[in-house]
């Protein structure tokens, strides 16, 4: 990144297409055709979650559930160790005569540890796979972006992907009718 | 959640009041945290917090003099705490119900309350939590049933429910919050928008975690929201079931019954609707929510009361049945001391306030009146309170030996203890309307016609365009549309 800032010291470095459209079936055709004509790194912006946006995107199936597997059967794992250790091996006390070990009464405490942990897996990891917290992204140098929380809808297509190009794919996404169409520039000096 | 066709032949009608825009919706929902207060917040802030101080009060003084300042005693050691903790933490169960299990049903509806009874959740556990903690006398041993090793080489019982009690309430919190945050990332991301103050955009920005409503996030945010509302769903039922092995799994007569955690948890979910369907009454009419909260959202949720309360009732019925039918006289005693013995009151008041009060709920025009389910709505809490009171304190204060027997009476510091814990509440709640999304915009979006990718406003474009050609027939055809039902959403 560097080098090219040095390369251009005076022009704006190109960052991201947007384009703007008004409603989820016009953004949902753009998508089938930034798709098709094969571009990677490339986004739907909506207010809210349009179904049969992935498929019209091509995005493979959420990792998210693979996550929360692994963590819920950690904590099943660790609330029954612990429990089989403290109460059953290291300091057996006996309470009403049940037997230090006994494994109908570790169930609940097993059930809810799974549940939290596997809770965890669901924030966190969803919150991680979509690298979350990150409050800097070329979107948000425009303004009228700030309508995308609100009843706008958007397609940026990332200066970064392979098959950009300034003129083919304005012509692209102008093919798309779009209502506005912004290049987002990375100012430098 | 997605827009789907009324099924005019169930009379369902539009969630939405027809033609609310996508713009209108963030419009009503962001503007209430963007004006001042309204005068009727302030009263009840103010007197909310007054409570609030109260409570402080009452607390560091309990805490510097010991629990002796309550009325509890030896028979009735748990009374009014206990009462209020199994109290509050059943009304927390709705809103979980409604976010997690309404969710995983497909029922639409929910849109329009869920994020308002998650809020109701996290608060109602709040003051739920306070009661054991300060129960335990010493709040500063509080940590004690968490497994730290420590210098007496002790690890804490599990086999006892009361610490699973401990893992499931605290767990119960952590998730129903987690779910609310995650409820709440793409509406922050609305009012970070929104803004026009500096430190406005700035903490709001902060909390949407630079959400920029991406494809790529909302397929696994959707995931995400799925999997915690399948994991929320066991954990609200094994929550309550949690705390009624509190009571089923001592040999006290009157709690040692199987019937226990299905019975505690339809009583959860009653009072948590009552307790939601009172708050939401008001937060509707003060700030005008009348298109995105409507009659048949409310209708719904009295259908809910009508049937978890009439399981409460078959529930008291059972245990009475049982407790005779097990021929054991200690079993049979405790229930006609119930019924007729010094605590008589409670009992009939129970039985008023939970079963016979939501039967009104059978008749349509009771059910979408909007005075009476307030009215309603408000006696059922006074009566799951009376359930758990005389759940605790009737069986406890005549047990087996009529030497160890004793009577309850709350001094003037139970009182404030539940009074406070109530002003807390609602100055929580309170804030929650006054500065957070109260209805999860993007959610409701999501449920009008125009969110339909296949949806096209001229109606015209063969199948596409049936959606909304079918929707003007039916809002036509249902009383929702009528201008009599419109005069009654007016009314209030």
């Amino acid at each position: 990144m560097a080098a090219e800032t040095e390369s251009a010291p005076v022009e704006a470095r190109p960052l991201i297409y947007l384009a703007e459209y008004d409603s989820p079936a016009d953004v949902m055709h753009a998508a089938e055709a930034v798709r098709d004509a094969g571009y990677k790194r490339w986004d739907v912006h909506t207010p809210f979650p349009v179904h049969g946006m992935d498929g019209a995107m091509g995005l493979k199936d959420s990792a998210v559930g693979w996550i929360v597997l692994a963590m819920g059967l950690t904590g099943c794992t660790t609330a029954f160790l612990l429990m089989w250790w403290t109460n059953g091996i290291d300091y057996p006390i006996v309470i009403g005569g049940k037997p230090g070990f006994s494994l109908p009464s570790m169930i609940p405490v097993m059930f809810e540890l799974t549940i939290l942990l596997s809770a965890f897996g669901a924030v966190f990891g969803m919150l991680g796979i979509n690298q979350l917290p990150k409050h800097h992204h070329p979107v948000f140098y425009s303004e009228r972006f700030e309508r995308c929380s609100d009843d706008k809808f958007f397609i940026s297509i990332e200066a970064a992907d392979e098959e950009f190009d300034l003129e083919e794919t304005r012509s692209l996404l102008e093919g798309t009718h779009p209502t506005h169409i912004e290049l987002i520039q990375e100012e430098t000096s | 959640m997605a827009y789907n066709e009324p099924i005019t032949e169930l009379g369902e009608g539009t969630l939405v009041s027809k033609g609310t825009s996508f713009r209108e919706i963030t419009e009503i929902v962001s503007k209430v945290t963007e004006q001042k207060a309204p005068r009727g917040w302030w009263i009840l802030f103010g007197i909310s917090a007054t409570f609030t101080a109260v409570l402080g009060a009452t607390v560091g003084y309990l805490v510097w003099t010991g629990i002796g300042v309550w009325g509890n005693n030896s028979p009735v050691a748990w009374a009014w705490d206990i009462t209020n903790f199994v109290w509050w933490i059943g009304i927390g169960h709705a809103g979980t119900l409604i976010s997690a299990v309404l969710y995983l049903f497909r029922q639409y509806w929910r849109t329009a309350i869920n994020r308002f009874s998650e809020a109701m959740t996290i608060f109602a556990v709040i003051c739920a939590l306070l009661f054991p903690t300060i129960h335990t006398g010493r709040p500063w041993f509080i940590y004690y049933p968490l497994p730290i090793p420590n210098s007496m080489n002790m690890w804490p019982n599990f086999k006892s429910p009361l610490l699973w009690d401990v893992f499931a309430v605290s767990t119960y919190f952590t998730v129903s919050l987690l779910f609310w945050y995650v409820g709440l990332i793409p509406d922050f991301a609305t009012l970070r928008d929104r803004a026009t103050h500096k430190v406005r955009r700035w903490i709001y920005g902060f909390l949407a975690l630079g959400w920029r409503g991406s494809n790529r996030h909302w397929s696994n945010y959707e995931r995400s929201y799925l999997i915690l509302a399948a994991l929320s769903t066991p954990l609200v039922l094994s929550v309550h079931s949690v705390v009624s092995f509190d009571f089923a799994t001592s040999v006290e007569p009157g709690w040692h019954t199987t019937i226990f955690p299905p019975y505690f948890v339809a009583g959860a979910v009653f009072s948590g609707f009552a307790m939601v369907m009172t708050l939401l009454l008001i937060a509707r009419t003060v700030y005008g929510l009348h298109d995105l909260v409507r009659i048949r959202h409310l209708e719904l949720m009295n259908k809910i009361m009508l049937t978890t309360g009439s399981l409460v009732g078959y529930a008291y019925a059972m245990e009475f049945f049982i407790a005779w039918y097990s021929g054991n006289p200690y079993e049979r005693y405790v229930f006609i001391n119930r019924a007729t013995g010094d605590y008589w009151w409670a009992y009939w008041s129970m039985i008023t306030c939970n079963v016979i009060s939501p039967q009104l709920f059978w008749f349509k025009k009771l059910r979408r009146s909007i005075p009476v389910m307030f009215v309603v709505s408000i006696i059922i809490n006074i009566g799951m309170w009376f359930e758990r009171f005389v759940i605790i304190v009737t069986s406890l204060h005549n047990d087996y030996l009529p030497s160890a027997w004793g009577n309850f009476s709350p001094t003037l510091f139970d009182i404030t203890t539940f009074l406070g814990s109530l002003g807390l509440f609602f100055t929580a709640f309170l804030l929650f309307l006054r500065w957070m999304p109260m209805i999860a915009i993007a959610e409701v979006k999501m449920v009008i016609p125009e969110a339909d990718p296949h949806y096209h406003p001229e109606g015209g474009h063969g199948h596409d365009g049936s959606p909304h050609q079918m929707d003007e027939e039916h809002d036509a055809a249902t009383a929702e549309a009528t201008p009599k039902a419109k005069a009654d959403e007016e009314e209030e």
